[in-house]
Order: structure tokens, then sequence, then C-alpha cells
């Protein structure tokens, strides 16, 4: 027997059970899915009718309608993997820390964040993963191109790297509620900061939209987490420019960081932990 | 008799308003971030604008919208929402109904909805002696997409009419779906059907004049838009003459409409209720 756990095995059971456990409710999980997809339908029907009064957003930046579509897919795809696997643990993680039952978490011989942020997976959420492969499918064949073998490479590599942004920062304001107790404001803000993500970064200028654009690329990295995979298939990438390596570079550098920061943060926090219960 | 009764929602109303202050940080920050949605939409429209192309002199507009005018009418949809949404109205209700705690107002002389619509003033006027500030600052700052100033008086007496008629509309259309509790337990997904038509049909995120042909028909069919659409289209100056007479008469309708709708189901719910345990 070895010392560590498999934790490919752990998390292969953690989904296992989650699926049981969705299966087990099979009414509710099919209202989840219909649900989710409808709040999706409706947001695309606001874009289709923002493309009936213009041609693209933004002039001359490259997103018509289609290109959007494809900007769409990314969010949809980024969003429904971080509420498949992490959303419902990190809402969770607040709870333990609150009522004080982390401290069964704390004592099985397995790392503490592994365990916290992957215990369940919502499998619902992937429902729209299926929407927006087929939203992109369907873009992509109305632009007249065709993403090349590298941009099909990265693109899933690009996928990752927001994701693991998004839930750098979704399980560090969690992690917060060491501190604040709870936190009902936190999950408000984490809608607020994510709304930031939602549209193609070339609309922030101005004397307001830069300082936001740079201050939501450097500082909290969340413009890069959609329109770094997006421009990826949109536009597609010149090696010859060596600016257009900039932006994709400094993603990847920008993942690694949240990552660390986000470990740092979830063991200070467990430091911070006073156990409720006992 | 009646000065007792006056003494009784006198003392309900004080308590809902000191238990409302309690949290009085919490809602001077979650006012402020309210308006960072609005934000993203103000670059959103301004690059959707910036890629029309015009022709001539005529300012450029999408339904009659110039780009101040959709900024205008963000900021106005932020007010009337201000006044017609219920956070946890109708979920409120239906977890009372589910726990039992729906019992008290039945073995206690208080009538439930008066209760929960003292409660509802308590937190609104609270809400609003936080709120001015950010509002007023961010009024201030904003007043430059406000082409045409203040209204006349009718239109601002017509204005505050609708108002007052959207926060009645939004408790009583609330406490009703609410009160379906009686009928089934569980109505979470159903309140996110709700809130999803109310987010789409309200004029929360776009003015319902942008809606082609038929769908714009059926949308003022549903009293949805008088709780954030009509008040804001009216201090534009979008809605005048018979017109504002006829629609401030529809909104009184829906009003009296849910009014009635709330307390049959209560009188019919109750009826169908049984209490256990203490």
């Amino acid at each position: 027997m070895s010392q560590h756990p498999s934790y490919l095995r752990v998390f292969c059971t953690f989904a296992r059970n989650s699926l049981v456990r969705d299966m087990t409710f099979r009414g509710n999980f099919l209202i989840e899915i219909v649900s989710s997809m409808s709040w999706v339908c409706m947001n695309l029907g606001f874009y289709i009718l923002i493309f009936q009064n213009t041609d693209s957003i933004g002039l001359d930046t490259g997103w018509g309608k289609y290109q959007f579509f494809i900007f769409l897919s990314t969010t949809l795809l980024v969003n429904s993997l971080v509420q498949a696997f992490f959303m419902p643990n990190a809402a969770e993680f607040s709870e333990l820390i609150r009522t004080g039952t982390l401290d069964f978490a704390l004592l099985k011989p397995i790392d503490t964040q592994f365990l916290v942020s992957l215990q369940r997976v919502n499998w619902a959420s992937l429902g729209n993963f299926g929407f927006a492969l087929v939203l992109m499918g369907y873009a992509l064949s109305k632009v007249d191109y065709v993403p090349g073998v590298l941009q099909v490479i990265l693109y899933p590599f690009y996928l990752l790297c927001g994701v693991a942004i998004l839930y750098s920062l979704m399980i560090s304001l969690a992690a917060t509620s060491v501190w604040l107790g709870r936190n009902q404001t936190l999950y408000n803000f984490w809608f607020y900061i994510t709304n930031f993500s939602r549209y193609p970064m070339e609309i922030y200028k101005g004397p307001i939209g830069t300082p936001l654009r740079h201050a939501f690329t450097f500082i909290v990295p969340v413009l890069v987490v959609v329109n770094v995979p997006a421009q990826l298939l949109v536009k597609p990438l010149r090696p010859q420019v060596p600016g257009d390596w900039l932006l994709p570079g400094f993603t990847v550098v920008a993942a690694a960081v949240s990552l660390l920061a986000s470990r740092w943060v979830f063991n200070r926090s467990l430091l911070g932990y006073r156990s409720a219960s006992s | 008799m009646i000065a007792a009764r006056v003494t009784t929602w006198w003392t309900i109303l004080r308590i809902c308003l000191e238990e409302r202050l309690v949290y009085r940080g919490d809602y001077a920050l979650g006012t402020l971030m309210r308006f960072m949605p609005i934000v993203t939409q103000i670059f959103l429209w301004t690059a959707v604008f910036a890629a029309i192309e015009t022709t001539g002199e005529e300012p450029k507009t999408i339904a009659k919208y110039t780009l101040p005018n959709f900024i205008a009418y963000y900021l106005l949809t932020m007010i009337s929402r201000a006044f017609s949404s219920m956070p946890g109205l109708a979920s409120g209700i239906a977890r009372d109904i589910r726990d039992g705690t729906v019992k008290k107002y039945l073995i206690q002389p208080i009538d439930m909805l008066g209760f929960l619509m003292l409660g509802r003033m308590a937190h609104k006027a609270v809400y609003y002696l936080v709120a001015i500030g950010p509002f007023a600052l961010v009024f201030v700052l904003c007043r430059g997409y406000f082409e045409s100033g203040w209204p006349d008086t009718t239109t601002m007496i017509a204005y505050v009419l609708s108002l007052l008629m959207a926060f009645l509309l939004g408790f009583f259309l609330e406490a009703t779906i609410g009160m379906i509790g009686f009928w089934f337990l569980e109505v979470s997904s159903l309140l996110f059907v709700y809130m999803l038509f109310n987010f789409f049909f309200s004029g929360h995120m776009f003015p319902i004049d942008m809606l082609p042909g038929i769908w714009r028909d059926l949308v003022e069919l549903l009293p949805l838009h008088y709780l954030a659409y009509f008040p804001a289209a009216v201090f534009l100056g979008k809605i005048t003459g018979p017109d504002l007479v006829y629609g401030l008469w529809v909104q009184l309708g829906w009003v009296v409409f849910f009014m009635v709708a709330a307390r049959v189901a209560f009188h019919f719910g109750v009826r169908r209720y049984s209490g256990f345990g203490g």
C-alpha cells in the first residue's frame, strides 16, 4: 500500500458518487439542465437582438455576429466547467467553515484543498457545455476561416488556463469566510467581477475603460479568461508579430500565479480556522 | 380599536426597521456593487453604437434610443428595480409554508400579507436611506447622459405614481407566486423561471422597444414590464399623452389583480394547509 492516495482514483470516486446522486433525482437533474439552458437561450436572444442593429461590437474589432458567438460559446465552456466542478464545492467550503464541519475534511489523509475543491461534481452544469459545443460548431461553419492545428491544440489549453484563474478567484473568495464569518455579498462580488469577463476586452477603452481593462487583466486577470482562447479561434495568431504572443504568454503566467496565490490564501485560511464545533 | 391596530402596525414597522439597520454596512457596499453591471453595459452599448453606420447628420439610434438615452435608461431601471424588486419574498413565503412557520399567522391576530408588506416597507425605507448616497453619486456623475434634463411636472407625477405602483405590483406578484407553495412543496424551479422572465421581459436587460413585432406585443401583455421598463420610459419621455394615461391605468389594473390573487390564494391555501408539531 502506497503512502499517498491516488488522487485520480479519489476524484473518479467523487465524480461517480455525484453522478449516482444526480441520477437518484432524475427529474430535478433534467429541470436543472433545461432551466440553465433556457437562461443561455435568453442571453443568446439578447445578442441576436443586438446584432440586428449592428454588424459588430465595436468598430473594426473583428467581433462580428458569428465571431461573437464563438466568444459566447467560449464563455459558456469555461463557465460550465467552473460550475460543474468548483462552484458547489466553493459554496460548501464557506458552509464547512461556518458550521465547523471542516474538522472532518482536515482529518482525512489527503490534501485538504483537493478534497474541499472537488468533492462534488455538478453534472447538470455540463448540459451547457454540450450546448456551447453545438453553438461553436454552428458559428465556426458560418465564418469564412478554418482554425489551424495550432489553434485546435492551444484552444483547450487556454480554456483550462481560464478555468484555473476563475477557480483560484473563487476558492480564495470562499476561504475569506474564515475571517468574515459568513459571506453573502461575496457571491454577488463573484458575479459582478466575472461580469467583466463576458465581453470582448476591446470594448473597454477611453479614460475609464483603459484603466479598467488593465486592472482586470493584470491585477484580477478575469478579462483574459475568455478573451484569450476566443481570440485564438477568431483572430488567428500570427507568430511573425511578436506582440501577438504577449497576451497568451501572460495568460499562462497569470494562471500559474493565480493557482499559487489561491493555494497560499487557502493555507492561510486553514491556519485561521478555529473549528466552530469543538 | 383602531388605535390598538395602529399601535400594532407601528410596533411591527419599528422592529423591522431596527432589524434592517443592523446590516447597513453590508447594504451600502452591496448598493455600490449593484452599479458594476451598468459599467459593462455602458461599454457594451458604446461599442455597439460605434459600429453603427450613420446616414447624414441624424444621430445614431437603436429603437429611437440614442446612446445617452440607453445609458440613462439603464440607470433609471436601477431606480425602478429599487422599488419593484422583492428579494426573497416568494421563496420566503414558500419556505414558511413548507417548514410550518406560517402557523404563526394563523394563530396570532396578524394578517400575513399586511405583516410582510410592513416588513418590505421597512426594508425599502432603510435601503433608500442607505442607498441614496451611492445613487446620488452615480446620477450626478452621469448627469450628462440625461440629454433633456428633468422632465416636466406632469411627467414627474406620472413617474412617481408608476414607481409606487411598481412597488405594489412587485410585492403582490411575488407574494402570489410564493402562495403556490401551498399546492407544491418545492417551488424553486418555478421561481427560477419567474426570475428568468423577469430579468429579460421587465426591461432590466434592454428596453423592450427593441423587441421586433409580435415579441413586443407579447411582452406588453405581461405585467412584468411595469416593474422596470415602464417607469424608466415614462421618465425619458418615451411614453406620453393618452399612452401614458392608459399605461398607468393598466398598471393599476395589474396591482389590483395581484392584490386580489394573493388574498384568494392565501384564503384557499390555508384550507389545504396542515401544521404539525410545535
